[in-house]
């Protein structure tokens, strides 16, 4: 797992005044599934094809198995791309569509009949040879671009938001789909999505970024629990997120109020953020609690109840398996290790999103 | 279709009916009777008189001609309108499209003065001391004027099909090893032939039936069928050849339309 089979190095691309990669560093090793997860316009398209040999990047170079690739044309790269809207060739049938590379490479028919059955039971479509792409679902055409990329077996699969039109209960099909056709295939993923829950539950690697820098890489439980900045952990499930102050280690003040904590080597009075996650925080009786509230909304979500909580001047965010009634005074208790204390942003991607919806 | 919405139709409908359907039915009538109004098919059957097949091949000749010509100009240059970015290719498209704004017989027109033998043209190559171009009153002059009119024809079909190919499917071809002609001729043709099919019988139908650009820039000499319809109509005063040989002329339309609406079954290369 330790060898780097793509390898990005300080790669830069700008459309006019517009930034959207600066100097940025990323090696993708073998097998591994790696998902660049970020809100849009942050880069992690761009990346992608810069990867795939669609856009050249201004500055900097790519590397695929030690060797610099960033001139090659796309069809001479060892990777296929599974594309946003599935880019079927309209004027084809499926087993057309799917026969395309092997084609081009000049492969014997049987060889070829061969793979386009094999291709099509991977994807659970057989039958469907003689099909047209515009007879078929959404979730079926994403198969069979799928398809069409996996039987050039290609060293690495680039997937760009390719669940992005589909619908919730067939996009999470999908989504084991695809991590048993990595586990299948024993080829590299590279995913791109802004879809949090996606890159969470599918991913090896997770690379979050914002605003064309990577904010955090890391494992899908490291991205979770402990984000690097308030643009992560904001950006990654509900969070609060709250000024603080750094008393000393194992001590943080928040709002007023001092919680224990197990982060150390802030310093001491360091201004900081904490993310406590909604479903970290206990309501308890008032006077269990590090601090006094009261329940101001209440949502049932499904799995748990949404509520918030006034205390100390901020809305608190709590997600709760256990119905608290609207107007009920409560104490809010936090487990030490369920604070996560972050540096203050040190530039603008750094900081919570903003988006208008 | 919605009852109630019907009687929109209505002033089309009369429009339709006043001057297509019963000019179309009167052109029938002529064209298969004689002047005492007995049925006959001497009229349709008149095509087949040596001149009348002089004309008719002639016709069928330069008209496809200015096809495949308007077809070699026009393909490569939708290409690059359609490659173009948005602000870039709005403008050249509005200088392209800007002389079909200008009157089709004021066109022609010009070209009869640029081609004259003492013309606009010719004055420019005698004083650089070039051999004169003669091509007026020639059917090379015919060809030039066809392709000149109908050119926008072809080009903005085409154009309309290649923007409607989405780029990552080009991108797909690419990445799925195909180089720059495998993708052209693989992809990229086959998705913008219904707007090729479209360009094709809208240079064609038109070119066939003309009869003002060979008027205009072949001085008369030159008939093709539209020149011997007009004249039986003109001045021979025969308006049952005339009829009969619209006929023959309608045929050929015919087939042309429909064999574009076998190969264009979506009806994607419509404008």
């Amino acid at each position: 797992m330790s060898t780097k089979l793509i390898d990005l190095q300080h790669i830069s691309k700008s459309y006019g005044d517009n930034l959207i990669l600066d100097d940025m560093n990323l090696y993708i090793r073998e097998n591994e599934f790696l998902t660049l997860l970020g809100p849009s316009g942050c880069g992690k398209t761009t990346t992608l094809r810069i990867i795939g040999g669609f856009e050249k990047a201004d500055r900097g170079i790519v590397c695929f198995d030690g060797q610099d690739i960033s001139h090659l044309p796309p069809n001479k790269r060892q990777l296929n791309t599974v594309f946003q809207k599935y880019a079927l060739f309209t004027h084809m049938t499926i087993a057309q569509n799917i026969a395309f590379g092997l084609k081009i490479k000049g492969k014997s028919k049987a060889y070829i009949d061969d793979k386009i059955k094999y291709a099509l039971k991977l994807v659970n479509l057989d039958g469907y040879e003689n099909r047209t792409p515009d007879s078929l679902s959404g979730g079926q055409q994403q198969r069979i671009a799928i398809a069409r990329a996996i039987v050039n077996e290609p060293k690495v699969l680039l997937l760009d938001e390719p669940l992005g039109a589909l619908d919730l209960k067939l996009r999470q099909d999908m989504q084991y789909e695809l991590i048993r056709l990595k586990n299948e295939l024993g080829i590299t993923f590279i995913y791109v999505t802004h879809d949090q829950e996606e890159a969470l539950t599918m991913s090896d690697t997770v690379v979050v970024m914002n605003q064309g820098y990577i904010q955090q890489i890391g494992t899908p439980e490291d991205i979770y629990n402990e984000p690097e900045n308030a643009f992560v952990a904001d950006f990654i499930g509900d969070s609060n997120i709250i000024d603080a102050i750094m008393v000393q280690d194992e001590l943080v003040e928040i709002l007023g109020t001092r919680f224990a904590c197990v982060d150390i080597d802030f310093g001491t009075n360091t201004p900081v953020d904490v993310v406590i996650r909604p479903e970290d925080i206990e309501l308890v009786a008032p006077e269990k609690g590090t601090i006094e509230g009261v329940v101001t909304h209440l949502i049932f979500k499904g799995v748990h109840y949404e509520m918030e909580v006034l205390a100390n001047g901020f809305e608190w965010l709590v997600h709760s398996t256990i119905l608290v009634p609207v107007g009920t005074k409560v104490g809010i208790h936090v487990d030490p290790f369920n604070i996560q204390i972050m540096n203050k942003p040190e530039s603008e991607d750094e900081e919570v999103a903003v988006f208008d919806e | 279709m919605n009852k109630k919405k019907l009687w929109l139709s209505g002033p089309y409908l009369f429009w339709a009916v006043c001057f297509i359907i019963i000019p179309l039915c009167m052109v029938i009538y002529y064209g298969i009777t004689d002047k005492t109004g007995a049925f006959t098919l001497e009229n349709v059957l008149s095509v087949s008189t040596p001149e009348h097949m002089k004309a008719l091949g002639l016709s069928l000749l330069l008209s496809l001609i200015s096809t495949i010509l308007c077809l070699i100009f026009a393909y490569p240059l939708a290409s690059i309108l359609a490659g173009m970015n948005k602000n870039q290719h709005s403008f050249i498209v509005l200088i392209f499209i800007l002389p079909m704004w200008m009157n089709f017989l004021l066109r022609t027109l010009a070209w009869q003065t640029l081609l004259e033998k003492t013309g606009v043209i010719n004055n420019i190559l005698t004083f650089f001391h070039l051999p004169s171009l003669e091509i007026i009153n020639t059917p090379y002059a015919i060809v030039l004027g066809m392709v000149y009119n109908f050119l926008p024809f072809m080009v903005l079909p085409i154009y309309n099909a290649l923007c409607k190919i989405d780029k990552n499917v080009i991108n797909a071809a690419r990445d799925l090893g195909a180089n720059g002609i495998q993708t052209f001729f693989r992809i990229i043709l086959p998705l913008s032939l219904p707007g090729v099919i479209s360009g094709i019988s809208m240079v064609f139908i038109p070119a066939l039936t003309t009869f003002v650009i060979s008027n205009i820039l072949g001085g008369g000499k030159i008939l093709l069928i539209g020149n011997v319809i007009e004249q039986e109509f003109t001045q021979a005063s025969n308006w049952h050849v005339g009829s009969g040989l619209s006929l023959v002329l309608m045929v050929f339309i015919l087939i042309s339309m429909v064999v574009s609406a076998i190969l264009d079954k979506d009806g994607e290369g419509s404008l």
